[in-house]
């Protein structure tokens, strides 16, 4: 069975049909990228996918378990599906690593001594292991996501969404970032990333889904999906950012 | 009459500014309590509750302090209670200052950016551990300056506590004058009295926005 499984995703806003329909199944430990046009819905399917957004229609499943609806607290949710947007949000009055325990010390109570360890852990995944007492305003814009992004993984989730997070960066930043993301996709973990990056997308990701009008228009492994589109749309889109 | 020598003025004027720095610091205190659970009322989801605090904020901040401390005196003693000028001006002052305070910390917490709401929200915190552990932390920096600046216009506002008999700085002023006939000497020290204790809290408001915005944290 698969670990994200969406099914007949519908969303929209007041008369503005965002999502007609997504279907997309997701194997554990798939790197997933989501590409397309600006306004073709791509964070609205993420924040639907961790339930920011409520859809109107269709059904999210992770693992077993039925994501939507109420079924979930966000506190549950938090646990199962992590996100990471373009704007980094660190908490400002918080050092790094007060950043990256939070949630684990108020959310899912961990002892303070194993928050901290956990915290050690997913910091050095990202390799800001000695920035750990620094305050944000003190990091650049890549270090930030850096924390931004072992601040998610410090739930422990089972996917991690990233919403364009290298788009708000300084363009000698945005490679620490997706070499972070590069070394996660190789630990195995399930990622569905929303890029511009398209070398990235094409190197790092397992499959890539190419979002054209709220729905998904064509998807494929990166080689064939970059190299052959189908459509007229994807040929157009890859001309336009290539 | 008897001779006042300017000891006797200013000694009478501080024995007299006692009461106007204790009758601030119950306005200041009470005013900060009930405003405090004002604004986390006010930021709640209940929409009656958010339109009467609204209600209440927009009444005490769209009339005369005067007229406050007036309804305060006569009106209870109107309907039956025998309130004293300390009740009255304690009371009058306190709601005054917790209006102006409501609005001034709702202000500073909206002044957050939604941004912190959605990190901590996606971190799977709820409503109330999102408040406690990442907007008001964030909002209690913003909302110090202006908290200290407001602390001026209580201490002004005391001034008018003396319409209703209260004896504090002004009034002690007004008497001393009935008895001494030195206007001029007498309020220029009653004005000096109140300069003193305003212009450090001005300059200390200054002083913490000044560092606020420096320190980049907006
Ligand atoms: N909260 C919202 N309210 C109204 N319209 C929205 C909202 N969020 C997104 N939209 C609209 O939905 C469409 C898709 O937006 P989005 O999912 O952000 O696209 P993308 O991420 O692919 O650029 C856009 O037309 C956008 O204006
Ligand atoms: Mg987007």
């Amino acid at each position: 069975m698969a670990l994200v499984s969406v099914k007949d995703l519908h969303k929209s806003f007041g008369d503005l049909e965002v999502l007609k329909g997504i279907d997309l199944e997701i194997e554990s430990g798939e790197v997933v990228a989501v590409i397309g046009r600006s306004g073709s819905g791509k964070s609205t399917f993420l924040r639907c996918l961790n339930q920011l957004e409520q859809h109107d229609w269709g059904t999210i499943h992770l693992a077993d378990q039925r994501l939507d609806g109420t079924a979930m607290s966000p506190g549950e949710l938090s646990q199962n599906v992590g996100i990471v947007f373009q704007s980094f949000n660190l908490f400002p009055h918080k050092t790094v690593v007060e950043n990256v325990m939070l949630a684990p010390l108020v959310v899912k109570q961990t002892p303070r001594a194993e928050a901290r360890k956990i915290a050690e852990e997913v910091l050095d995944k990202v390799g800001m292991l000695e920035k750990i007492d620094a305050y944000p305003a003190q990091l650049s814009g890549g270090q930030q996501q850096r924390v931004a992004i072992a601040r998610a993984l410090a739930m422990d989730p089972k996917v991690l969404l990233c919403d364009e997070v290298t788009s708000a960066l300084d363009p000698e930043l945005v490679g620490e970032v997706l070499l972070v993301l590069e070394s996660l996709a190789k630990e195995g973990m399930t990622l569905i990333l929303v890029t511009h990056e398209m070398k990235f997308a094409r190197d790092v990701s397992h499959r890539v889904v190419f979002m054209h009008q709220g729905r998904i228009h064509e998807s494929g492994d990166p080689q064939t999906l970059f190299t052959q589109p189908k459509t007229p749309e994807l040929a157009q889109f890859i001309a336009s950012v290539l | 009459m008897t001779d006042f020598t300017l000891w006797d003025i200013v000694r009478n004027l501080l024995l007299a500014g006692r009461w106007t720095v204790v009758l601030s610091l119950i306005a200041f205190a009470g005013g900060a309590a009930v405003g405090l659970v004002l604004t986390l009322l006010r930021m709640g989801g209940f929409k009656p509750i958010r339109w009467l605090i609204r209600l209440y904020v927009d009444v005490f901040q769209g009339t005369p302090l005067l007229m406050q401390l007036f309804l305060a005196y006569f009106g209870a003693a109107a309907l039956g209670f025998d309130v004293s000028a300390w009740t009255a001006a304690s009371l009058a002052l306190t709601l005054f200052t917790s209006a102006f305070l409501c609005d001034i910390w709702r202000g500073c917490i909206e002044a957050v950016p939604s941004g912190q709401w959605q990190a901590s929200r996606v971190l799977g915190l709820n409503y109330l551990q999102s408040m406690r552990h990442v907007i008001l932390p964030q909002a209690l920096r913003l909302a110090v300056p202006p908290t200290v600046g407001f602390s001026v216009q209580v201490i002004k506002g005391t001034a008018l506590a003396s319409v209703i008999g209260f004896v504090e700085l002004t009034k002690a002023g007004t008497m001393l004058n009935n008895a001494a006939f030195a206007p001029f000497t007498i309020f220029a020290l009653v004005a000096l009295g109140y300069f003193i204790l305003c212009y450090p809290l001005s300059r200390y408001a200054r002083y913490l926005e000044k560092r606020l915005y420096g320190a980049g944290i907006r």
